[in-house]
C-alpha cells in the first residue's frame, strides 16, 4: 500500500534535529538509528585496479583488510556505533554473486566486532544501478535490470542488513535539460519521469527486503541533484539552479518511502533533511568530512540534521597515517563525539546553529538547506497532491527563500546568478497546472532521449 | 563595427536567428565561407571559451551560442564543400567500458564541438573494439577517451594498447580526463595528452593538432 504523506513530522523548523528522529529505526546489530545519537557511517572503494576475474582475489582482499581495519579501529576509537556501506561497483551487480561474495566479507567483520567488543553495528548494501547502460535506457526489463534486481535479492541473502539506491530514473532527460538549463525539463524529469521509476523499483526492493527481514533504507538523488551540484562548482551551472535541482530532486527520493522505504537515506541524498522533515525517518549525510570524494559548498549546514555522518567514499590506499578509509573513519569518530556530547549536554541546538550559521549564506546551496527552508520545502511539498505539482511546489519555495534571503541582504549573488534566479522564477510561473500538458510538450522535445514503457507511460 | 565582427558578436549574444541572418547577407555579398567561419563563427565561439573559462558564461548560454554556429554552419556547409575546405578536425570520443558516467564526456563534446571540431560520440561503456572500428570508419584525428571510475581508468590503458595493436596508434593522437584521471597517469599509459576539464580539454586539442588559440 503506497503512503501518502500530507503532514510533516515535526511540528516546527527547531525539532529538526541531528541524532534524534521522530520514527528512529534499528538495524544490524543493534544499531539504533535517530534516537539520540550520531554515528559514523563508513563509506570505501578500490583504489586504481581492474575489476575482472582474473583479478577477483585483489578485490578480496582489499575488503577483508578493511572489514579488519574496521574491527580495529572501532576499539581504538571507542565507537558507540556504525554503519558502513558497501556500494557496489558495476561489475559486482553485472554478477550479483561477486556482489554478494563482499557483502558476506563485510558482514562477517560486523558480527565479529559485535561479538568482540559488542560494537551496534549494520551494514547498508548498494547495488549499482547499470539500468541506463542502453540508450535510452530500458528500465523493466532486460539483462541489467534483471541483474539489478538478482543484485538485491543475492545481496540481502548474503548478509546486507539495509539495502539502497542512487536510481537513474529520468537523468537521460535531467542530463540534458540541465545542460541547457532548462528547468520546465528538470521538473519534466524530476516531477514526472524520475517519481515513476522510483515506485516501480522501490516496489521491488521493499518486497525484496521483508522477504529478507532486512530494511529498505532508501534512494538518492545524486545522478541529479549532485550533478547539478558538480556542474555548479565546475563554473558550467548557476550555484542557484544547482539549489532548486536540489529542492526539487527530493520528491523522486520520497517516492521510496511512500513506497515502504524506512530509512537512513542515502549519504550522498543531500535532500535528506526535507525527507527527515516529511517521513520522520533518519538520515545520512556528509559534507565537509566528504571531501574525499567529491567538493560541495554545503558542508557543516549539511552536518545540521544528520543521524548517520558520511564521508561518501575513500579508495583504500595508504596514507602517512594509515590506510585513508581508518583515517576517514577516525576523522567521522570524532565528529561525531561533538554530535554527541552536544546532545548529552543540552547545547545541541547552539551546536547546530553554529552548522548552520558558519556556511549558510556562503553559497544558494547550502542556503535551501538549512532547517528553516528545508521545513519550508518539506511544507510546500506536502501541501501538494501529486508528485509533479510537488516538484513544482518545492522548486517554488526554493527560488522564494533565495529571493528572500537577498532581499534581507543576508546572501549576497553575482548579478548573472541573480539573472538566472528571476529566468528560473518566470520558467516555473509558467508550467501548466496539468501534469498532461507538460508531458505532451516535454514529449516533442525530449521523447527522442526516453523511453515512454519504462516509465508506464 | 564590420558585419563579420557583428556575427561574432550575436554569436556570443546567442543570437540565432540574427546569426543565420548575417551569414546569408555576407554570403548574399560574397564574402567567402571559410572568412565567415574564421572570422565570423570559430573567433565568436573563441570569444565564448573565454567567457566560460573566466567564469562570466554559463554553459547554457555557450550552448544558445554553439546553436547559432550550427544554424550558421547549415548556410555555410554547402559553400565549403564545393570550396573543398578542410574542417579543423574530427574527434572521436567516448567513456571507457564499465563506465557510466557520461555527463563530463558529453561536456567534453559540446566544448569542441564550439570550438569548430567535428564530434562522433561513441557513448558510454565503449569496449576497446569499438573505438577501433570506428577509427577505421570514421579516420579522426584525435581519440578522446573518458573514465570516472578506479576501477575503470585502466581501461583507458586497455583501449590505446588495443588500438596499438590494431596498427592504428600513429593515425590518431590520444587525450584523456575523467575525474580520478591526472597527467602522470596519462603519461604512463601512452595517451597524448590530458585534460582537467572540458575548457581545457579543447586548449589541448587545439594544441595536439596544431591550430593556434583563434581557431
Ligand atoms: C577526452 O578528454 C577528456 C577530458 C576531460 C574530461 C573527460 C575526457 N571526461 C571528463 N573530463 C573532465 O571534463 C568534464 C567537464 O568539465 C569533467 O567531467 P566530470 O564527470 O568530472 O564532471 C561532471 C561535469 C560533473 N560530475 C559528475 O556528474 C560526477 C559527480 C559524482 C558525485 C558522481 C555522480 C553524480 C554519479 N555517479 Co558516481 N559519481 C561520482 C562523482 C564524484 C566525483 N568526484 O566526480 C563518482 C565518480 N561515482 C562513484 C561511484 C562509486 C558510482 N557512481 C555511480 C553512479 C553515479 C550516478 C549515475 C548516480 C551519478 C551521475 C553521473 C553522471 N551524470 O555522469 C555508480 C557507477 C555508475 C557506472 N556504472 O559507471 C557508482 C558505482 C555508485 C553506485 N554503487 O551506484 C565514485 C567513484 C568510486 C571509484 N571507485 O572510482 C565517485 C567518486 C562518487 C563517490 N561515491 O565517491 C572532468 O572530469
Amino acid at each position: 500500500m503506497k503512503k501518502n504523506f500530507t503532514q510533516l513530522s515535526v511540528k516546527t523548523a527547531s525539532d529538526l534535529a541531528f541524532g534524534k528522529a521522530p520514527k528512529p529505526i534499528t538495524c544490524g546489530f543493534a544499531l539504533r538509528l535517530g534516537s539520540g545519537q550520531v554515528y559514523p557511517e563508513l563509506n570505501f572503494t578500490l583504489p586504481m585496479m581492474t575489476l575482472d576475474k582474473a583479478h577477483w582475489a585483489a578485490v578480496v582482499s582489499h575488503y577483508e583488510e578493511i572489514g579488519e581495519m574496521v574491527r580495529r579501529a572501532s576499539k581504538r576509537l571507542h565507537l558507540p556505533g556504525l554503519m558502513i556501506e558497501f556500494e557496489l561497483l558495476p561489475p559486482m551487480t553485472e554478477h550479483p554473486e561477486w556482489g554478494a561474495e563482499i557483502t558476506s566479507i563485510l558482514q562477517r567483520h560486523l558480527r565479529l566486532a559485535h561479538e568482540e567488543s559488542g560494537l551496534s553495528c549494520a551494514l547498508r548494501v548498494t547495488p549499482t544501478d547499470i539500468r541506463d547502460v542502453t540508450r535510452p535506457p530500458e528500465l523493466r526489463s532486460g539483462k541489467a535490470w534483471d541483474a539489478v534486481r538478482q543484485s538485491f535479492d543475492s545481496c540481502a541473502a548474503a548478509g546486507a542488513d539495509l539495502l539502497s539506491i542512487e536510481s537513474v530514473g529520468g537523468k537521460e532527460v535531467c542530463d540534458e535539460a540541465m545542460l541547457y538549463g532548462d528547468m520546465e525539463g528538470v521538473v519534466f524529469a524530476l516531477g514526472v519521469l524520475a517519481p515513476r521509476d522510483v515506485e516501480f523499483l522501490w516496489n521491488e526492493i521493499v518486497a525484496i527486503c521483508s522477504e529478507h527481514k532486512i530494511i529498505p533504507g532508501g534512494d538518492s538523488a545524486c545522478g541529479f541533484a549532485n550533478t547539478a551540484m558538480q556542474l555548479a562548482s565546475q563554473g558550467m551551472l548557476p550555484e542557484v539552479f544547482a539549489a532548486i535541482v536540489r529542492a526539487a530532486s527530493a520528491v523522486r527520493s520520497l517516492v521510496a518511502y511512500e513506497c515502504g522505504a524506512v530509512g537512513p537515506s542515502k549519504d550522498c541524498a543531500y535532500e535528506g533533511p526535507i525527507l527527515k522533515a516529511i517521513t520522520g525517518t533518519p538520515i545520512s549525510m556528509e559534507g565537509k568530512s566528504a571531501s574525499c570524494a567529491h567538493f560541495s559548498p554545503v558542508g557543516n549546514v549539511a552536518a545540521a540534521m544528520c543521524d548517520l555522518w558520511s564521508n561518501e567514499s575513500v579508495q583504500n590506499i595508504r596514507l602517512l597515517s594509515g590506510s585513508a578509509p581508518e583515517a576517514f573513519l577516525e576523522l567521522l569518530a570524532y565528529d561525531c563525539r561533538l554530535f554527541n556530547k552536544a546532545i548529552e549536554s543540552g547545547t545541541e541546538q547552539t551546536y547546530q546553529k553554529l552548522l548552520v550559521d558558519s556556511d549558510i549564506y556562503e553559497s544558494p546551496q547550502a542556503l535551501v538547506l538549512s532547517p528553516d527552508s528545508t521545513f519550508r520545502i518539506a511544507s510546500a511539498i506536502v501541501k501538494e497532491p501529486t508528485h509533479y505539482r510537488k516538484t513544482a511546489a518545492a522548486s517554488r519555495e526554493a527560488v522564494a527563500i533565495i529571493r528572500q534571503a537577498i532581499d534581507d541582504g543576508k546572501l549576497q549573488l553575482a548579478e548573472r546568478e541573480s539573472h538566472w534566479l528571476e529566468r528560473i522564477h518566470s520558467s516555473l510561473e509558467a508550467l501548466p497546472q496539468h501534469e498532461e500538458d507538460l508531458v505532451g510538450a516535454m514529449s516533442d522535445q525530449y521523447g527522442r532521449l526516453y523511453t515512454p514503457r519504462s516509465y508506464g507511460l | 563595427m564590420n558585419e563579420l565582427d557583428e556575427l561574432a558578436q550575436c554569436l556570443g549574444q546567442g543570437q540565432t536567428k540574427r546569426v543565420a541572418d548575417l551569414t546569408q547577407q555576407l554570403l548574399d555579398k560574397g564574402v567567402g565561407p571559410q572568412r565567415i567561419l574564421n572570422e565570423g563563427l570559430i573567433a565568436g565561439m573563441a570569444v565564448v571559451g573565454e567567457k566560460m573559462r573566466s567564469g562570466e558564461m554559463y554553459l547554457p548560454e555557450v550552448l544558445q551560442a554553439a546553436s547559432g554556429m550550427q544554424a550558421s554552419l547549415r548556410l555555410l556547409k554547402p559553400y565549403l564543400v564545393k570550396e573543398g575546405a578542410q574542417p579543423l578536425g574530427k574527434i572521436l570520443l567516448g567513456t571507457v567500458k564499465g563506465d557510466m558516467h557520461d555527463i563530463g564526456k558529453n561536456l567534453v563534446g559540446i566544448m569542441l564541438q564550439g570550438a569548430g571540431f567535428e564530434i562522433v560520440d561513441l557513448g558510454l561503456n565503449v569496449p576497446p573494439q569499438k573505438f577501433i572500428e570506428a577509427i577505421t570508419d570514421h579516420t579522426p584525428a584525435i581519440v578522446g577517451l573518458s573514465a570516472m571510475l578506479t576501477t575503470t581508468m585502466l581501461n583507458m590503458k586497455t583501449t590505446i594498447d588495443a588500438i596499438g595493436a590494431a596498427g592504428l596508434r600513429s593515425q590518431v593522437k590520444v587525450i584523456v580526463g575523467g575525474a580520478p584521471v591526472s597527467q602522470k597517469f596519462a603519461e604512463e599509459i601512452g595517451a597524448d595528452g590530458y585534460a582537467r576539464d572540458a575548457v581545457l580539454a579543447v586548449d589541448k586539442v587545439k594544441q595536439l593538432l596544431g591550430v593556434s588559440a583563434q581557431g
